[in-house]
């Protein structure tokens, strides 16, 4: 877009809209400035359990007691990369061939009536999804899942528990799964839209099914551009708390299998705020877990989102 | 000629077809099982009592009475934040597409507040709670505000910039050729170009903020009582969910589906109202 | 000699515009029939629907009838892709498959299990031969093929459509994205294909239709206003509209 050079308007627009251009500016500090504030900020505060502990002692520890100062994260990193794996796993298969079905096969008329569908599961708050997560996704974990599993697969490790209670890592995934669905839908719809309509018909001329055009010429560029997207849902994925927090069990051991009950790290924070102040450094530690969501959160976002950039360019298509 | 026979690749793409539809089948499902979920928990516990009234009847979490003030919480909440937010995103967003010169900085912008835009809310609320310490302000509908209108700051200005960005440029240029600044060009004529784009924004930015729990978890506290002032802790309709969801008697736990539905409903109007309002507003704008 | 394709009474209509009205047409066995006519005419449409291509846009519609070796494409239970396989389509802007040159060739022979692997590799090599593209390419084959020159791109993109053996060659206007030498060259090659296949082309370029056309069709406003052997069509024109495009009025 052409800017037009700075002209020297000598009345009150011109100084005007100096004024307004400088503070304009300044505006736009803030997003960096935020990032790097919220950084520092939760630094300091954990700092003080960093002074106590080692890192590595922190991050690898497996006992949680804060009563006797023992802050061990791993149960908690562990329990959030659990549920999030799940969640990725459970999501990426139908998202994807949705999002295939949407871009090559279905008719304008399919995609303007999805739109506003993928526009309201994205909108549901997240306490929303959690009371159905307790009301119809556990139920069926504990009564159905659970069962079934243990009398025709029981013989594999990932599935054997000793919680009965449906609560726990593959509840968390499922209702997670349903919650990254539509961002996943949206952005791999638009990774596959940006290759031109040429490629495809190149394809089809030579008499290959839609299928096959899509397997040999449309996925292998697209590749690259749909992990991106999968990776920055896993981010989302990652700093979901009260969903999870409700239907995930909230038991500070490592897991073993997907029946276990697990503790995300956003849930660690959120169940204890209230008693963060009574126990020292105890607020330090809930910090430092805010912390190492933040960091490992932003390492996805920041990498995905560079990743997708380049290929989408400034092409937005619209539905 | 050639008709249609079982060739391998066509049997192929036949099954493949399947699985798309079953998947299809699966997302939309859910949206209609999270929606009847909901609303047949909620809808019995919905009386005129439920939407009137505060709770009443004992200390805390008291077992009559209605959710009003989480309702009026959640509405000072997010409506306060998305004006605060809102103070900030408009210029920004209006900067990023009519003043700025570097666009290198601009993409840089960009970036940070995609990151920005990426950071959970719990963050949010961690690091309001740390600001909210070391000034010495207590959890109350003040620092709900503040850290709501901090998450909702990416998300408005990210959706206003991907409008404004649409703006064709021989408007602009319009503009400026008859002499206009570009702060005049900006307020006259990319605001009323692209009005519906940045209500729809804001709108969106709203029903996130409003059904956020995670960030005013620390920031905003809870009561039972309506909202009085803005430094003493507020109610929210997601918190009145979390909080009255967990207690052992069924007449709170009914307030709180009913929570559930009011959100529920008040998102839905928004997400679905946002887009009607973008067709409707539409009078001004050049196609 | 009789027709390869036959076209009766098609009417097509992008939602409600109507593109093309009552056409009907017998196509030549082994010539080259060349569709002319001003931009808008429905020459592209018209292409488009021999090779079942028109239906891949949204809102079209389609009546009447086109044979191919007397059999109607569009009739239920047809199996669309062995149609294009039947009918190649060279596109105005070439679109290289994002693989390797040599695996460019080989798609079409691959999906439609042509040949056991073991011939693949001459196969590939004749294609690129008879597209006149062998020479340039030969020491490279498996680099990718968006590293050609548009020429190049258009030579291996008939390669490719070649490489299925198709009966009849559809060409929307091949040469007008490319620079004057390969689009000579391209045309040479359709020229010295022709006897091998039923070649339709769509041009707008008045001399391309001269030079290639043993048939002619002329089209406007969506009807065909005039068809038959290229000398009959160019020298003594029967209609006025066709004189007057001729003349170079439209």
């Amino acid at each position: 877009m052409e800017i037009p050079l700075k002209t020297r308007i000598a009345d009150w627009r011109g100084r005007l809209d100096s004024w307004a251009g400088s503070s304009m500016f300044a505006i736009t500090l803030l997003p960096l400035a935020l990032v790097v504030v919220i950084f520092v900020a939760l630094c300091l505060r954990a700092l003080p359990l960093v002074e106590q502990s080692s890192i590595p002692e922190l991050l690898f520890g497996r006992t949680w007691s804060p009563q006797r100062g023992l802050f061990g994260f791993y149960p908690f990193v562990a329990g959030t990369f659990w549920v999030t794996a799940g969640a990725v796993l459970l999501a990426v298969p139908p998202c994807l061939l949705t999002a295939i079905y949407l871009a090559e096969y279905a008719g304008k008329a399919i995609r303007l009536a999805v739109k506003p569908l993928l526009d309201i599961l994205a909108a549901i708050p997240s306490v929303v999804y959690g009371v159905w997560g307790m009301l119809a996704i556990v139920p069926w974990v504990q009564n159905r899942l659970i069962p079934f599993f243990s009398q025709k697969l029981g013989f594999l490790t990932i599935l054997q528990t000793d919680n009965p209670t449906g609560f726990g890592i593959l509840a968390g995934a499922l209702v997670l799964a349903v919650m990254i669905a539509p961002f996943i839908i949206s952005v791999t719809y638009e990774v596959l839209v940006t290759v031109p309509e040429g490629t495809r018909q190149a394809g089809l001329a030579l008499g290959a099914t839609r299928w096959q055009t899509i397997k040999s010429s449309i996925l292998p560029i697209t590749l690259p551009g749909i992990v991106a997207g999968i990776v920055l849902g896993a981010s989302r994925a990652l700093g979901e708390t009260m969903a999870v927090l409700m239907v995930v069990g909230n038991v500070a051991k490592v897991p073993g299998s997907i029946f276990d009950p697990a503790y995300p790290l956003p849930a660690l924070i959120a169940n204890n705020y209230g008693e963060m102040m009574s126990i020292p450094l105890y607020d330090s530690a809930l910090m430092g877990a805010a912390l190492i969501l933040l960091v490992i959160v932003l390492t996805f976002n920041i990498a995905s989102t560079l990743i997708l950039r380049r290929i989408m360019g400034r092409v937005r298509r619209a539905w | 000629m050639i008709k249609k026979y079982l060739q391998a690749r066509h049997l192929e793409e036949a099954f493949i077809k399947g699985l798309m539809l079953v998947s299809f089948a699966i997302v939309a499902g859910s949206l209609g099982l999270i929606l009847w979920t909901v609303l047949s928990k909620g809808l019995p516990s919905l009386t005129w009592q439920m939407l009137t009234q505060s709770p009443k009847g004992g200390y805390y979490l008291g077992k009559e009475g209605g959710i009003l003030n989480a309702i009026l919480g959640s509405l000072y909440l997010a409506g306060g934040g998305t004006l605060l937010a809102l103070i900030f995103s408009l210029p920004m967003a209006l900067y990023l597409e009519t003043f700025v010169r570097n666009k290198s900085w601009g993409r840089f912008v960009r970036l940070a507040l995609d990151v920005l835009w990426g950071i959970p809310s719990i963050v949010y609320g961690a690091f309001g709670f740390t600001l909210m310490l070391a000034v010495g302000l207590r959890a109350s509908l003040l620092g709900g505000i503040l850290v709501l209108a901090l998450l909702e700051l990416p998300i408005m200005t990210r959706a206003m910039d991907e409008v404004i960005r649409l703006m064709p440029p021989d408007l602009m240029q319009a503009s400026f050729a008859l002499g206009s600044t570009r702060l005049e060009t900006a307020l006259h004529v990319v605001i009323r170009q692209m009005l519906p784009g940045i209500l729809t924004a804001i709108l969106l930015a709203f029903g996130r903020g409003i059904g956020d729990a995670a960030s005013v978890l620390f920031t905003a506290g809870y009561t039972d009582n309506m909202p009085s002032s803005l430094l003493r802790p507020v109610a929210s309709l997601p918190l009145a969910v979390f909080f009255q969801l967990g207690t052992p008697f069924p007449e709170v736990q009914s307030r709180a589906y009913a929570s559930a539905l009011i959100l529920t409903i008040l998102v839905l109007i928004i997400s679905l109202g946002s887009r009607f309002l973008a067709g409707h507003l539409g009078r001004n704008v050049i196609r | 000699m009789q027709a390869h394709i036959t076209i009766r009474n098609l009417d097509a209509w992008y939602g409600k515009h109507q593109a093309l009205k009552d056409v009907n047409l017998d196509i030549p066995r082994q010539q080259i029939t060349v569709i002319m006519g001003p931009s808008g005419c429905g020459k592209t449409t018209l292409l488009k629907t021999l090779n079942r291509f028109f239906e891949l846009t949204d809102g079209t519609r389609l009546a009447g009838k086109v044979l191919i070796d007397d059999e109607d494409i569009y009739s239920s239970g047809v199996d669309v892709t062995g149609i294009r396989k039947k009918a190649g389509l060279l596109a105005q802007r070439p679109f290289p498959l994002p693989m390797s040159i040599f695996d460019n060739v080989a798609y079409g022979m691959r999906i439609h299990k042509m040949h056991p692997r073991k011939q693949v590799e001459e196969r590939v090599k004749h294609y690129l031969m008879e597209a006149g593209l062998w020479e340039e390419v030969q020491t490279r084959l498996h680099a990718p093929a968006s590293g050609l020159s548009i020429g190049q791109q258009q030579r291996l993109c008939l390669a490719r459509g070649l490489a299925v053996e198709p009966e009849i060659l559809l060409g929307d206007e091949p040469t007008s994205a490319l620079d004057p030498i390969s689009a000579q060259h391209i045309e040479g090659r359709l020229h010295e294909l022709k006897n091998s296949y039923t070649t339709v082309l769509v041009t707008h370029i008045l001399r391309q239709a001269r030079r290639l056309a043993d048939y002619v069709v002329f089209m406007y406003m969506g009807e065909v206003v005039e068809a038959g052997p290229a000398s009959q069509v160019f020298e003594h024109p029967e209609q006025e509209r066709t004189r007057a495009y001729l003349a170079g009025v439209f």
